[in-house]
This record gives structure tokens, sequence and C-alpha cells, in this order.
């Protein structure tokens, strides 16, 4: 920066407005006084002075006077010594009486009596009537200088460092007294021109130039005549605003976008469904730990649902007693149909899996979900009980573990996690199963995700008729949005705050 | 899922080999549990349920050696006769009708092996017997018993013990309801009691001496083991034989891994007989071409029955024998599994087979997708809430009476219905946002729950979407113009009639509708509303059941 006739032509407006006043002032006050601008434009303008050489500013904080909601009071009625004076012009009175009339209230009696004591305007009688002296008379005909003071803290405030020797009088004196005046502690600023501010404030500010191009210039074509005043393009603006789809719908589109990518067709079905869909359906035996209250939530209205399908209920059935068609000998107990009915919010997607196995025709197929899920978890940073699980099948007479992997080495990559490992596990309906991990390439670190394996004979059989691979996955996915984001609670994804949404970087994989 | 400690100077003087670190690390992830971690002398892992013989130190080890080819192949034990029985009074167990036992002579117990054995003990009734309902075990110094030991329920009250670690006399119920154990474990017996069982089973010796009180404890007299104790009687109850059985064999191999000798017992049902433990293998035969073609391999038989070694099967023409201990093979696929993890997950190359076929979207949510770019390009900002609520901020805040599909077991009392609308959850987040500047224009899609309709629950799930304006202008007009708005982008249009509406002002709420069906409500919500939310700010919105207007279509 250095070129003054270069500064003066990208002068905005409200620049032009303060300069005049740069050289007689010192403080942002008065700039603002002289200039007649708002606080927050003057401002503005010396920020930009600043941006341009033109002048260095100070923080500096001032302590200004004010009334407060006693020094009100007295205002209008008179500080309160005035008032218990006033009442004894017409005689001698008790101390009860006085308070009464001059509307005194609690402690204020007797404070004012020791003022009026200390300044000798009254007398105490040995009957304890209290009379007015010569000397009170005089102070009821003119003002004090306390009373001075409030009138012109009533005009203005008045800052502390430029009191006079009267008025410092009287803020010592007022300051110990309940509530008449306030300190304000006010942060503002003052500035000192730089030598090249002196010079742009000795420069021939006459030429302003053209602030806006406007509709009627290009009507009339005067703007051929215009010159446009410069901007300093590295100013900078105030925040836009704008509508915004949640962070978490667009990385569950685009998680949906990549299974349709690969094939796949979306799975569509109820967060409500029968334990029989949600477990019995899935080889889940009935004492299995998963189906306890502390993992599962079941309905209390509607308790019960039925089971429509009594062919796939016989084969359901038939699988978990004795495995019978499946060459297995099936969980060996006697299956509950009661236990079967009972309403659960699903406590993962694969129950649309299972749903669509059963009314699948014509394989090949390849089927995805992304959905709400539920677990009876108590909330805390890695837990919620209600979360999101993305489900996927493939329905392939030639499906084997190779293509298990592939699919979700795939899906992973494109998240954004190209490094995937694969840990032998175990779910009840699949078989082999695999739990799978990726490699954070930030924290350097493995993220347990969930499970994949191909369905077990005693899942398919009853549900499709007859055997055929079914390579399947239901991974938690909100734990891949949260890495992504740089979020370290599981809970703010959901927790809506709207200064979280407007901020928040966008889907970028 | 149970997890462990595993002491690993033990655990490898037990392996026989003693692996780097990492290795180890790797390897045990890789065998098919989850490590939690390694600190020190201790090993956490984490044993799935499928594998209760995982549980022990004895067993981890003897599966671990093999699987890192140390000592594969199958563990053949010795079992001799003990010539002692157990007489089962099959009519009045019926509440838990099986048991299995043993008697293992020459032990050499000390504190820590005791420990072990509790440990074990108590993890395996947990996962295995779970928590003692399907089935638990019991250990006793044999020296003090008087065989044949019996298996018979009687009255708990008429029956007087010491329970172990009380030195009184107390009945059954007085057990029931002092001891630790039976404070922890009466809702077994309680479940019994719903079945019509009023009697609990016992274990007593040939002089009528109690044994134990099932599902809680021995006595104190008869079923303390310590460093004296050379010769223990082990007894499996439950509702599952081949659950009851696999326990009693995961209990023997155990012990004789450290260096006990196992004999069996003949258990006398009525007139039936049977002999536990039988640690002899169970036969599969191996369909090598199903493996094969399940696993995406072309493995020859010799390469299968190594692997299958090194999962601790034996192998034999065509047949796979199965440890005793394991119960988890039910089909070729459990086989194919064990030979992938020998195999090595990590060994498998990941393909993509060409497979032609179309992605496809379900057509309701790319029609969430084209609503949410609409209502984005008006300014407003998509919020996105739970499901699972409460009746106070969906019913009382709103000043409306309704019967929610609701939860049996909540966490807690602020997620125990499912909403039957979105806009008060939208309420909720404009509460939540009250320090941050306004206007705050928000929408939300959104998954709503009823009682009703056809489905097999007697519950109907529909989508909503609710758009709402907060803030000093928010009002009747500008909301009206982003739902017109809205409805001309999808080319669609709307009727609206006055109602009432209990959320709303008076004269300020209309209904929506296309072709004389039902689709939502638009107005200006009551000020007793935004006060139950503590809300400062007017707000003005619209619902939509999405469901409903793409139907339309």
């Amino acid at each position: 920066m250095g070129n003054v006739q270069e500064v003066v032509a990208q002068l905005h407006p409200l620049e032009r407005n303060v300069l005049p006043h740069l050289t007689s002032s010192s403080t942002l006050d008065e700039i603002t006084r002289k200039s007649g601008l708002k606080e927050v434009e003057a401002m503005r303008a010396l920020q930009w002075l600043t941006n341009k050489n033109v002048l260095t500013l100070k923080p500096k904080s001032t302590e200004s006077i004010t009334l407060d909601e006693n020094g009100k009071k007295a205002m209008l009625d008179g500080l309160p010594e005035k008032r218990f004076l006033k009442t004894l012009t017409d005689g001698r009175k008790q101390i009860k009486e006085i308070e009464k009339e001059a509307k005194l209230e609690g402690p204020e009696v007797n404070i004012c009596l020791g003022i009026l004591k200390s300044k000798l305007a009254v007398n105490i009688d040995p009957g304890m009537k209290i009379s007015i002296t010569d000397q009170g008379k005089n102070l009821l005909k003119a003002d004090s200088l306390e009373e001075k003071f409030i009138r012109r803290l009533a005009e203005d405030p008045i800052i502390v460092d430029e009191l006079e020797p009267e008025e410092k009088f009287a803020f010592d004196n007022l300051k110990k007294r309940k509530k008449i005046i306030k300190v304000v502690k006010k942060n503002s600023w003052t500035y000192a021109l730089t030598d090249f501010g002196r010079e742009v404030c000795n420069a021939d500010l006459s030429d302003a130039g053209a602030d806006k191009l406007t509709p009627d210039m290009l009507k009339k074509g005067t703007w051929k005549k215009k010159k446009f005043r410069a901007y300093d393009v590295k100013a900078r603006v105030p925040a836009a605003k704008g509508g915004k789809t949640h962070f978490v719908t667009d990385a569950i589109r685009y998680a949906k976008r990549i299974w349709m990518d690969m094939g796949f067709e979306e799975m569509d079905g109820d967060i409500i469904n029968t334990s029989f869909w949600n477990f019995d359906a899935l080889f889940t035996a009935q004492d299995h730990p998963v189906r306890e209250l502390q993992d599962t939530f079941y309905l209390k209205t509607p308790a019960n649902g039925k089971i429509v399908d009594p062919k796939i209920k016989k084969r359901v059935k038939d699988a978990h007693e004795t495995g019978k068609g499946c060459k297995s000998p099936g969980w060996q107990y006697k299956w509950n149909e009661d236990d079967a009915k009972k309403n659960v919010l699903r406590t993962h997607t694969t129950v649309l899996s299972a749903q669509y196995c059963a009314k699948l025709d014509n394989p090949p197929k390849k089927y995805f979900a992304v959905g709400r899920c539920y677990r009876n978890e108590a909330i805390d940073w890695s837990h919620l009980c209600e979360f999101n699980q993305t489900d996927g099948i493939v329905i392939d007479p030639d499906a084997d573990f190779r293509h298990l992997l592939g699919y979700l080495k795939q899906f992973f990559t494109k998240m954004g996690f190209p490094e995937v490992r694969f840990r032998p596990a175990f779910f009840p309906y699949t078989e082999p199963s695999v739990e799978m991990d990726v490699y954070h390439p930030v924290h350097k670190k493995w993220i347990e995700l969930g499970g994949a394996g191909i369905f077990r004979p005693e899942m398919v059989i009853p549900l499709f008729g007859k055997w055929i691979p079914v390579l399947a996955w239901g991974p938690g996915i909100d734990r891949t949005f949260m890495e992504y984001y740089g979020i370290n609670d599981l809970r703010d994804l959901y927790k809506n705050d709207l200064k979280q949404i407007r901020e928040m970087k966008k889907w970028m994989r | 899922m149970p997890t462990v400690t595993l002491n690993k100077k033990e655990f490898e003087k037990l392996v026989g080999k003693k692996l780097p670190i990492k290795e180890l690390k790797d390897r045990i992830s890789m065998l098919g549990t989850d490590l939690e971690s390694i600190e020190g002398n201790e090993i956490h892992v984490e044993i799935f349920p499928n594998r209760p013989d995982l549980l022990s130190e004895q067993g981890f080890a003897r599966a671990f050696s093999s699987f890192i080819g140390v000592k594969t192949g199958l563990r053949e034990y010795k079992v001799k006769k003990s010539g002692h029985k157990v007489i089962v009074n099959t009519s009045s167990v019926k509440m838990r009708p099986y048991t299995a036992c043993a008697i293992i002579k020459n032990m050499k117990f000390t504190d820590e092996n005791i420990a072990q054995i509790m440990q074990i003990q108590e993890k395996l009734a947990k996962s295995h017997g779970r928590d003692r309902k399907k089935s638990a075990y019991g250990l006793y110094p044999s020296s003090i018993i008087t065989f044949p030991v019996h298996y018979i329920a009687k009255d708990p009250a008429k029956v007087k013990l010491k329970p172990l670690g009380i030195d009184k006399e107390l009945n059954g119920l007085q057990v029931e309801a002092m001891h630790p154990k039976g404070r922890e474990y009466k809702w077994v017996a309680d479940a019994w009691r719903k079945q019509g069982f009023t009697k609990y089973p016992f274990f007593f010796d040939n002089n009528k001496q109690v044994l134990s009180i099932l599902p809680y404890t021995n006595t104190e007299d008869t079923g303390k083991i310590d460093e004296n104790t050379k010769e223990v009687f082990i007894e499996c109850t439950g509702t599952d034989l081949e659950n009851v059985k696999t326990a009693l064999n995961i209990f023997c191999t155990m012990l004789a891994d450290m260096d006990g000798e196992v004999y069996s017992m003949d258990i006398v049902y009525g007139k039936k007989k049977i002999t536990t433990p039988d640690l002899k293998p169970k036969k599969m035969k191996l369909d090598l071409q199903f493996v094969n073609k399940h696993l995406g391999l072309t493995l020859k038989e010799s390469q299968a029955k190594k692997l299958l070694n090194r999962m601790g099967f034996g192998y034999l023409k065509g047949t796979v024998l199965i440890p005793a201990w394991r119960n988890d093979i039910l089909h070729q696929v459990d086989l194919a599994e064990d030979i992938a993890i020998a195999y090595g997950y990590e060994n498998f190359e990941p393909i993509i087979p060409e497979v032609s076929t179309i992605g496809k979207e379900i057509p309701l949510e790319a029609f969430k997708d084209r609503i949410r770019d609409i209502l984005v390009g008006q300014g407003l900002i998509e919020t996105t809430t739970y499901n699972l609520t409460n009746e106070k901020e969906h019913a009382d805040n709103v000043l409306l009476k309704e019967k929610f599909v609701r939860v049996a077991n909540p966490v807690t009392e602020e997620f125990n219905i499912m909403r039957k609308r979105i806009f008060p959850s939208v309420l909720k987040t404009l509460k939540i946002n009250k320090r941050h500047e306004y206007p705050q224009e928000i929408f939300e899609l959104g998954r709503t729950f009823f009682i009703g309709g056809k489905n097999e629950t007697g519950t109907f799930e529909e989508e909503n979407l609710c758009a709402a304006l907060c803030g000093e202008n928010a009002g009747f007009t500008r909301i009206k113009q982003i739902a017109d708005y809205l409805f001309n982008h999808i080319d669609s249009s709307y009727d609206i009639k006055a109602i009432e509406h209990p959320s709303f002002i008076k004269g300020r709420i209309g209904e929506l509708s296309i072709k004389g069906k039902k689709i939502g409500f638009l107005g200006e919500i009551h000020p007793q509303v935004l006060d139950n939310f503590e809300l400062e700010m007017p707000v003005a919105l619209f619902e939509v059941n999405i469901s409903r207007l793409f139907d339309l279509f």
C-alpha cells in the first residue's frame, strides 16, 4: 500500500464520510459523533482504513457513569435527603412521620438523617423530634453538587477520566450510595493516523466516482461518462446464508448411489416388525440373548402381530426344531409361535433382506437398504438407540465367499476407506461370518463396522424354498459419517443445531 | 458375549509355542475370537457364543495350538469307567429334565486353577447356559459323597441345607431369599412356577446328604473344593440334553488338560441309561464340492484335510471327526467356515463377479429427494430427528390427546413412543436452537407410525414432511407461499379449507387435500403450544403426508 491516488480512488462512501474528521479526533466515539454515522458504520470505515494503512486502531476501555434506578427516581422526586428536609418546613416532626411523608423506605431514613446532621441542616430535640436549621433552609433553596451532577447525568453519560473537580466530589459521594449511579465499562477504540494517512487526509477527495452502476445509468447511457470507484477486493464481506440438506442425508444419498451404481435395487419395508421376521426367519433361536429385553425394544401397544404366510411359518418352525429340509439338526427345541408374534422395532435392516428372500422369484438379484434400526442401549458417545444401518444381499446361484468380500471392499473403498480388514465372527444366520473393520487413514486405527456373511441354509431354504447362496451384510453406517465430518460423538449427528448444520462442510466424496 | 482373561505365560506353555506379540494378536483375531487387548501377562478376548469351548485357557490353547500348526488334528481323551451312578427321578425334575455327570481323579488343585475353574463355571453358565436357565453346573469333592447320587425335585420349604458360604441351616426358600446366588437367579425358579412347577431340583447323595439346590448353590459341607481335593464329581443339569453333554465335555477336557483323569458315570433315567461323558468324536461327511463352491476355492481333499486338522478336526476317508466339545457344526456350511478360517480370510481374493442387474431406488425415496431440492431452493434447512420420542412433546405440548405405538421397555421416558406427526419434533428442534439467530426456516422428512391397518404387525407407517418458519415475521402468508411453490414444482395443487385444530391459532389453520383426500394441514402455531416449547417467536408451518401425496400421482 503506498499510492495515495490509488487509495483515494478506492475509498468507500463511509470512509469518505469519516476522513475529514480524522485529524481533529482520536477516538471512535468522536468520529461517530462528528460524522453522524452509526457506530457500526464508523467502525467499519476505520477498519477498512486500517487495512489501507491510513491509521492504526487500538482498543481502549473507558468507564462511563450513568444513572441507576434510584438516581432516576431522584431526578423526578429529588434526592431522599431533600425530601426529608422538605417535610420539616412546616414544623418539628417525629422520625416516623418524616419517613411516611417523604416516602422513604427501609434504611434510607437513617442514611438521610446522617447526611443532614453532618451538613448541620437538622437538629434533634431531647423529645426525639427533628427540626430544620437555617443552614437547612439554605440548602433547600439551591441544588447541591450531587443534584447538579445527577442532572448532567440525565442528559449524557460522563466519562470517569473527564470529570471536573466538583463533579469528582459529587461522584465520590454518590458512588457510596445505593443504586444512584452506576459505572459502566465500555470497550471502545482509539486510533492514530500514520504518516501515509496524513497524506491521504490532505489529498483531494472531490472526485468520488460512482459507487454503484444503476439501471438508470444503463438506460440513459450516462455510465459512459462515469468513473467507478475502485473496490478493495480484499475486503471481507458478511457471510451468506442459504438452504441446505442435512449432512447425514447427503452421506446416505452417497452411500445409496454406490449400491445403485453396482446394480443393487433398494428394499422397502416397515420399521415395526414381528419377532418372526426380525429373529425367527433369521434362524435366531428363541432363547438367543439378542432377543432379550435388554437388547431389543418390544412394543407394548400393539404388543403382538400375526404371522401371515402359513407355509413359511411351518418351514421356519421346522428349521428351528429339527432342521427339516435343510440337512441340519436345527436348534433342537420346541419353537413357540407366541414368541414369534411379539412386535419389535427392527434391530437390523436384515429383516428386509429376509422379507426380500421370501418374495423373490428370478435370481440373480441384488438388493440394498439404508435405514433406521433400534437397540435397547444406554445412549452415549458411541451408542444410539436409534441408528442407521446399510444392508445388502446378493442372491445368485454362483455367488461365493470371494464375491462377498469383493462387494464390501468396493463399497468401503468408495466410502473413503480403501483398507478393509475381514475377520471371522459369529452370527446365528450366516456361515461363514465376517466382521469388517476399515482403517482410518488419519487416526491410524481400525474402526469396527459390523457383520457380513453368507446366509445359512436353515434361513434361506424356509424363505426361498430351496438352497441358493445369498451374500449378506449389515454394517452400521453412522460411524463412517462421523469420521468424515470430524464428529467425535455419535449424538452430534442428530443434535440438530442449526449453526452446526449451516456450517458443516458438504459431503465431497 | 463373554470376555475371558487368559494368563499369557500359562497360555503359551499350553500352546507349546511363543509368538511375537504382533503375530499373537493377529492370529487370535483371525481364529474367530475378538481380541480386546493384551496387557502385560493378560490376554483379554471376547468369545463368540458358538464356541463355548474357548472359554477356558485349556480349551483356547488347544484350538490355538492347532490353528498355528503346533499340534494339529483331533485331540483324543481317555475315559475310564467309574462304576458310579446318578439316579434321575424323571417324574419330578420335568422343569430341568437332563443331567450329565462325571468324576475326575488325580487332580492337583491350586488356588490358581480353582479360581480358573470357577471363572469358567460362571462364564459358561452365563452364555452356554443362558444365565443358568438352560443349564448350570456344579463341582464337588467326591470323597465325602456316598454314591449313587440322586437327582430329584422336592418342595424347597421342606429341605434344609447349609448353602455355600453361610454356616447355618436354612430351608430352600430361605436360601433363595438370603444367599447372593439365590437372589441373582430367583427369576429362573419364578419361570418354573409360571409353568406350574413348585418343586426345586436337588442333588442328594445316597445318605440323603444334600449336595446342592438348583439353580442356586452347593452346600457348605459337600460343595467346597480346596487344595486337599483330589477327586471331583461334576454335574451339569439343564433343559436340553445336547447342551448339557457339551458343557460336561468342555469341563472334562479342560480338567484332563490340567492332568486329571476322566471317569464316566451311568445316568439312570428310569428304564433308560446313558453313560457320560462321551468324548468320542461326532462324524459328518465332507461335501468338498459344496465347500469349494461356497468359498470360491479349488481345494483338493488333502488340502481340505490339512485345513480341517488346523481347526482341531480329524479327517478319515471323506468323514470329518468333530471334537466332542463342539456343538456348532450343524451343516456343511459350518465346516466350510472352519476351512475358510484355517485358509485365512486374509488370503481370499475379493472379487466382483460379472452379474448384470439394474440398480434402482425406491420411487418414494427419489420423490423425497425432489422435495428436498425444492425446499432448499426456498432457503430452508433440513433437520433430522428420532422417530422414537415421548408423549409429552408429541401430545401434551401440542394440546392433543393421542394413542401412540408404545415401546414396552424404553431406555428412558424420553423415548417411549413412536411419533405420529413430524411437527412436534420440528418445534423441539426450534426450541433447541433458541440461542441462534432468527429467522429459522427448516424442514424435516421422516417416518410416522400408527396403530391399525392391514399389516401383520397391526401398525402402519407413512412418510411425512413438515416445513416450518420461526421468527418475528413468520406467518400464514409466507408458509402458504412455500407450500404453493412446492406443489407447483411437483406439478400438483391442493385444496384448502378452514378447520379447527388445538395446536393452531383459531382461524389461521387450513386442512390440505387433493381430490378429496386429506394430505395435511397448514397454519400458525397456537401461542400456548409455543409457550409449552418455551419458544418466544411465532411459528408457521405445514405438514404433509408424503406417502399419500405420492400415491396420488
